[in-house]
């Protein structure tokens, strides 16, 4: 329990710390949500699907979410380059709970991530309908922080240096995010799309995030709870699995 | 006592053998050298010494314990100085020492007072709530030799320690090791590439060589039996004089991007 806290106290450390990470982090979703959401507002309007910053701003809550938490998986590389994880692999405690202690971390951070996101979008003019849903959305926003930080992990387990940082970003979380529909309803979309949606666990997170706030979803809540529960579990598991066969 | 037993030490990579039946012996509270130009199979040694890395063939006992049965007894019972920097710059000093004394379960009390101790004892405690970060690269070294030293262990494992230090550091932090050394009778087992230090520091020596121990005893043995005056003389005569090439991994490529970034 204490190492799971220790390292997890190290992540909030970190994270608090490191203010450029913090605007940089912030200034993304702001420019999203300002640029897509009022450039795109008018057709979206037109094509008779109401208002897009409504649609808009789940889907960058989970954007949001998502970056933060594959990027604290990944910084398992830098840990690794820098020598610090040789400091905690050669401490008398399991590689479970030193992987348990930073994935919770990097989660708790995404989380927060994703409620100060959600702050910005009501600047920008977003108003979910049901408050009182708001602490179901904060432990979906968990889950899904959950799930990537695990997936980030497994990732960092394959990679000893940071070249394929640019390779993981463009050909994993890129297409990711954009294929989950944050950015355009699945709803009568072409099969393709929608089939590929369909095996992004991001896509449930969005779509749950949607129907609490706003009322629409495309799968079900109940699907989306499932299916990211699932994922989540699954990756968990690699993530502990691949983190415990790293060799220095 | 023997401190730490290694028997017939073996460890291949996909056919490369890095050490090949390495065997030594180690008594309590003594200051040993292990030498040998890069990629003789030190580090390797080391990996399998703290638990990093598990022995193809062989056998390991320290402090009683075995490295691949009983890890975690084996991590509580040594110290270690790795080549590179290893503390999170990040934290502070403090902090980084706070880290390293959760981890080993040091309770609170004892830990505040040890840590206290240690910075004392290196002489950073007017620094511990700096980040690690501005520290320079003796700094650094001193604070990893005092997170070493927190969890009371009976072996120091120092991997290069004095690399990149200056001749005042570096006259420092052996003068703390030795001191050490005396008053609570550590073991330290390190390595290095300055002959000088080793000849000047080591009771007992082991030069390794393709993966072989080459040579082993006091310096002066070292010497006697090769009919050299000098350390590095005898060293060359064990080992040869031609350049060992060694592939440079990633993290040698991140040393040298470190070194250029320095200059």
């Amino acid at each position: 329990m204490r190492t799971i806290y220790i390292l997890w106290l190290r992540q909030l450390k970190r994270y608090f710390r490191s203010k450029s990470r913090m605007v940089g982090s912030l200034a993304q979703p702001l420019l999203f949500l300002v640029s897509l959401g009022y450039g795109f507002g008018a057709i979206f309007q037109k094509a008779g699907q109401g208002n897009y910053i409504e649609f808009l701003a789940p889907g960058i809550i989970g954007m949001s979410i998502i970056f933060t938490s594959i990027f604290s998986g990944l910084e398992i590389i830098w840990d690794r380059q820098f020598g610090f994880l040789k400091e905690t692999m050669v401490a008398p405690v399991s590689r479970l709970s030193i992987m348990i202690g930073r994935t919770l971390g990097g989660a708790t951070v995404a989380t927060m991530q994703g409620v100060v996101v959600f702050l910005i979008s009501l600047l920008a003019g977003f108003r979910p309908e049901h408050w009182l849903l708001m602490p179901i959305v904060l432990l979906v926003m968990l889950l899904v922080a959950l799930l990537f930080t695990a997936f980030g992990t497994m990732i960092a387990s394959f990679l000893d240096d940071m070249q394929g940082f640019q390779l993981i970003m463009n050909f994993v979380v890129m297409p990711l995010f954009f294929l989950s529909g944050a950015l355009f309803p699945l709803s009568g979309q072409k099969s393709v799309i929608v089939t590929i949606a369909r095996f992004d666990p991001l896509s449930y997170g969005i779509d749950a995030f949607r129907y609490l706030m706003t009322g629409t979803s495309h799968f079900s809540l109940g699907v989306d709870l499932v299916a990211l529960s699932s994922a989540t579990a699954i990756f968990l598991v690699l993530g502990s699995y691949f983190f415990s066969k790293i060799q220095l | 006592m023997n401190i730490i037993e290694a028997k017939n030490l073996t460890k291949k990579f996909n056919g490369f053998t890095a050490d090949d039946g390495i065997s030594f012996d180690i008594a309590k509270g003594e200051i040993f050298a292990f030498l040998g130009p890069n990629g003789a199979g030190k580090s390797t040694t080391i990996k399998m010494l703290t638990t990093l890395l598990s022995p193809t063939e062989g056998e390991i006992k320290l402090n009683g314990f075995d490295p691949v049965q009983n890890p975690d007894d084996v991590r509580r019972s040594f110290g270690i100085v790795f080549q590179d920097p290893s503390l999170d710059d990040e934290l502070t000093a403090y902090e980084n020492m706070e880290f390293h004394g959760v981890l080993y379960g040091l309770p609170k009390k004892e830990r505040r007072e040890k840590i206290e101790q240690l910075l004392n004892f290196v002489e950073l405690w007017d620094r511990k709530d700096d980040f690690v970060k501005k520290f320079s690269g003796g700094m650094k070294r001193r604070l990893e030799i005092a997170r070493g030293l927190l969890h009371h262990p009976k072996i120091l494992f120092l991997d290069e320690p004095t690399l990149g230090l200056d001749p005042q550091t570096r006259n420092h932090m052996w003068s703390y090791l030795k001191e050490l050394n005396k008053s609570e009778g550590i073991t330290v087992f390190f390595t290095t590439h300055y002959m000088e230090e080793a000849e000047n520091v080591a009771q007992r020596i082991a030069i390794i060589d393709h993966g072989k121990i080459v040579a082993s005893g006091t310096p002066a043995e070292l010497k006697a039996s090769t009919n050299s005056d000098s350390l590095e003389k005898a060293f060359l005569s064990v080992t040869g004089k031609s350049i060992r090439e060694e592939e440079s991994g990633s993290l040698e490529r991140l040393r040298m991007a470190r070194r250029a970034w320095r200059r």
